[in-house]
């Protein structure tokens, strides 16, 4: 019965925010406006077409996904490096949206069917409890991911030093958000008038993180969670900022998200990392987008301790997962969409992970239900 | 006799000899595998009659509300079940790996037995094979099953019509998540429990209005949303269902929750999916909540005008399409 009654509040507070936002798209198509609003994290970007939330926004508001998924940016050079060690006998630790993300000629899925091992975790722990039932090889945990993923990846590093465990090392692809969204601002070429910023991101960034996108570039900031109200509501709180041309950073989720962030969370990731310049699969390099391990933690480092040299990798030429991440087309334009490149034989990344634009469009809209 | 399961038991010897009288004639002996023939001879009453085979893996063998045993024996029932038939005789392959627990053995096999004679069907023939330490996980089950077809039914999508209704008997995802569960380990309070049982009395019990039955089946692999888009693949109609009637029980949302699963997804093994004309459907939800494997029973949607297209109505109202999965389930990052 409890459910029936939720059912119907959730559906109450929908159809609320969705004459509200109905409303506010007449008020910008009188102003002659159309806005671009872009959610920033994968996790928004699969709720989004989970709940059909684009079927609540007027012609005039636009929804953008932007490159919040950390296994779409990662570079397919890094998934050759992560093969080459499991071929050379390591274990590799991963989470599971890692397994299909095409490298440079396999995938890590291929690589396990052809006898590599590679474990699925759900928690980067399982890492050490690997390391702990295979004391005879060494486990190689694939630490890819943004600020809410660092910080347990860090965590699980620092039990690793305090328990003296030396058979795990990080082949790490750390990613900043910030740094990101900066370099997309600044892009002349893309239109974003407001951020709907990822609540588990920003715990432990902070808020004040986006600060500088609407106090200098004028950018409407929301810091929403991830149930489809919180979106709906965030949206609505966009749109309201840009119509009354007020752009701020506005936060929803002050329950869990402070003005500066996880303090704690941030000495450790400090304590362990340094910033470094970092590739992002379809936007190139970028400057200070990512962490590295400090020198004298290269030990725990697998290319420095396997002297392995990741390069760049090669990208299917056709892919337009940069295209789809910087926001500048929706993946049913890409023309290899559903066609040559499905959830079952992903020719791009964001085709692979299941917070990738083009894997969420392909199951929930398919150009539109 | 040593604890575990050793080569010599699939040898054909004295060992393979103990293991059958010991384990397998002593619980299934009664009928025609007393005197373990080659080939056990059947009687049938009707002349349509039903047969399937199934093959279990499922790592870990014993998870929260079942294990392979019960499981081998339900997916056989409950796949004759949906082909509107009534179960009669099951055979029970076994393979098992050197170096498996008799006790695990013996616990599978009395599960077999229980859920045998739960769903009123015979253990007639079987097979047991041993292979060494490695080549299989703990055991594997193959069952193949007969079942006597129930006069009046006639499932076919050809007679699916506009309006018709599709019927779900109980929360869907259990089995697939407790398993999951089990795999990695999570220790989780209340958590998803499997419903691994069977489906033949849920289907017994509305054969009088078979005629108004249009299909049936039990979403396993791949979940509600496979068999959704089985029906309608190539057909003139679409389906359309809604979020807040689909039932899911605590412990399963609680995991999906955790993980970014989308149920639909996600396999039941006790759970019957039921297309049929509006006329009827009251009247075979009465009769499903009235059985306990029935009680959460729901109707969840509509066929629609929409071809081949399977739309879900989402908890705020909202539509997506429905996809079948692609692969396996995987967790996410973040
Ligand atoms: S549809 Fe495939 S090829 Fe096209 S952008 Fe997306 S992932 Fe790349």
């Amino acid at each position: 019965m409890t459910r029936y009654i939720e059912g119907f509040r959730k559906m109450d507070a929908a159809s609320h925010f969705r004459t509200t936002l109905a409303e506010q798209g007449r008020q910008l198509a009188e102003q002659g406006r159309s806005i671009h609003l872009m959610e920033v994290c994968g996790s928004h970007t699969m709720a989004i077409a989970r709940f059909g939330i684009r079927d609540f926004l007027p012609a005039a508001i636009s929804l953008v996904s932007g490159p919040g998924c950390p296994v779409c940016v990662t570079d397919p050079g890094y998934i050759d490096a992560a093969i080459t060690l499991a071929g050379q006998g390591k274990i590799i630790a991963t989470f599971g949206d890692m397994l299909r993300v095409p490298g440079s000629r396999t995938s890590l899925a291929e690589a396990r069917a052809a006898g590599g091992r590679v474990e699925v975790c759900y928690s980067p722990l399982t890492a050490i409890e690997l390391a702990r039932n295979h004391p005879e090889t060494e486990v190689v945990f694939l630490a890819v991911g943004f600020e809410t993923t660092i910080a347990p990846v860090v965590a699980m590093l620092d039990a690793v030093i305090r328990q003296a465990i030396d058979n795990v090392s990080l082949l790490t692809a750390f990613k900043r958000v910030p740094p990101a969204l900066s370099a997309l601002i600044a892009d002349p070429e893309i239109q974003i008038d407001g951020l709907l910023c990822p609540a588990h991101v920003s715990a432990i960034i902070g808020a004040d993180a986006y600060r500088p996108y609407a106090e200098q570039y004028g950018v409407a900031c929301v810091v929403a969670g991830f149930e489809p109200l919180d979106i709906l509501y965030g949206l609505q709180g966009l749109t309201q900022q840009l119509l009354e041309n007020r752009p701020h950073v506005d936060n929803q989720y002050g329950r869990v998200v402070k003005a500066e962030g996880n303090r704690q969370a941030q000495r450790l990731m400090e304590h362990y990392l340094l910033p470094a310049d970092a590739s992002w699969r379809g936007l190139g390099t970028i400057p200070a987008s990512g962490l590295v391990l400090r020198p004298e933690f290269a030990r725990f480092d697998a290319v420095h301790r396997h002297g392995i040299l990741p390069t760049p990798g090669r990208i299917n030429p056709r892919c337009q997962c940069g295209e789809v991440l910087k926001g500048k087309i929706r993946p049913a334009q890409c023309p290899l969409f559903g066609v040559a490149c499905h959830p079952d034989k992903p020719l791009g990344p964001c085709m692979v992970s299941s917070e990738g634009s083009c894997a969420a469009d392909f199951k929930y809209a398919r150009g539109g239900a | 006799m040593n604890d575990c399961v050793l080569l010599g038991h699939g040898g054909g010897g004295r060992l393979s000899h103990q293991l059958i009288e010991q384990e397998i004639v002593a619980r299934f002996g009664q009928g025609p595998l007393q005197t373990l023939p080659d080939a056990a001879t059947l009687e049938l009453d009707s002349r349509r009659i039903c047969f399937t085979t199934d093959s279990f893996v499922v790592h870990p063998l014993e998870f929260p509300g079942g294990n392979i045993g019960d499981l081998a024996v339900h997916g056989t029932v409950n796949d004759l079940a949906v082909s509107g038939a009534r179960p009669r005789w099951l055979s029970l392959g076994l393979i098992l790996e050197e170096g498996l627990p008799l006790a695990t053995l013996r616990r599978v096999l009395d599960s077999v037995q229980r859920a045998a004679e739960q769903c009123e069907v015979a253990v007639v023939t079987g097979d047991t094979k041993v292979v060494r330490r490695g080549q299989c996980d703990g055991l594997y089950i193959n069952t193949s099953g007969i079942g006597e077809a129930i006069p009046g039914f006639a499932l076919s999508l050809s007679r699916v019509g506009l309006g018709d209704c599709i019927l779900v008997s109980g929360p869907l995802g259990d089995h697939g998540a407790a398993v999951l569960s089990a795999r990695e380990g999570f220790q989780m309070q209340n958590g998803p429990l499997s419903d691994s049982r069977p489906v033949h009395r849920l289907v017994q019990s509305v054969a009088d209005l078979a005629a108004d039955i249009r299909f049936m089946r039990d979403p396993t692999r791949g979940g509600l949303a496979t068999v959704l888009n089985e029906m309608t693949a190539g057909q003139s109609y679409g389906i359309r269902i809604r979020a807040r009637d689909l039932p899911f029980s605590p412990g399963t949302n609680a995991l999906a929750e955790m993980l970014g699963l989308d149920l639909l997804h996600v396999a039941s093994e006790g759970c019957l999916v039921l297309l049929c004309a509006e006329s009827v459907a009251a009247a075979i939800l009465a009769r499903w909540q009235a059985l306990p494997e029935g009680v959460d029973a729901r109707a969840i949607g509509r066929v629609t005008d929409q071809a081949g297209r399977v739309i879900l109505e989402t908890a705020i109202g909202g539509q997506r399409v429905v996809d079948v999965p692609s692969g396996e389930l995987l967790p996410r990052i973040c």
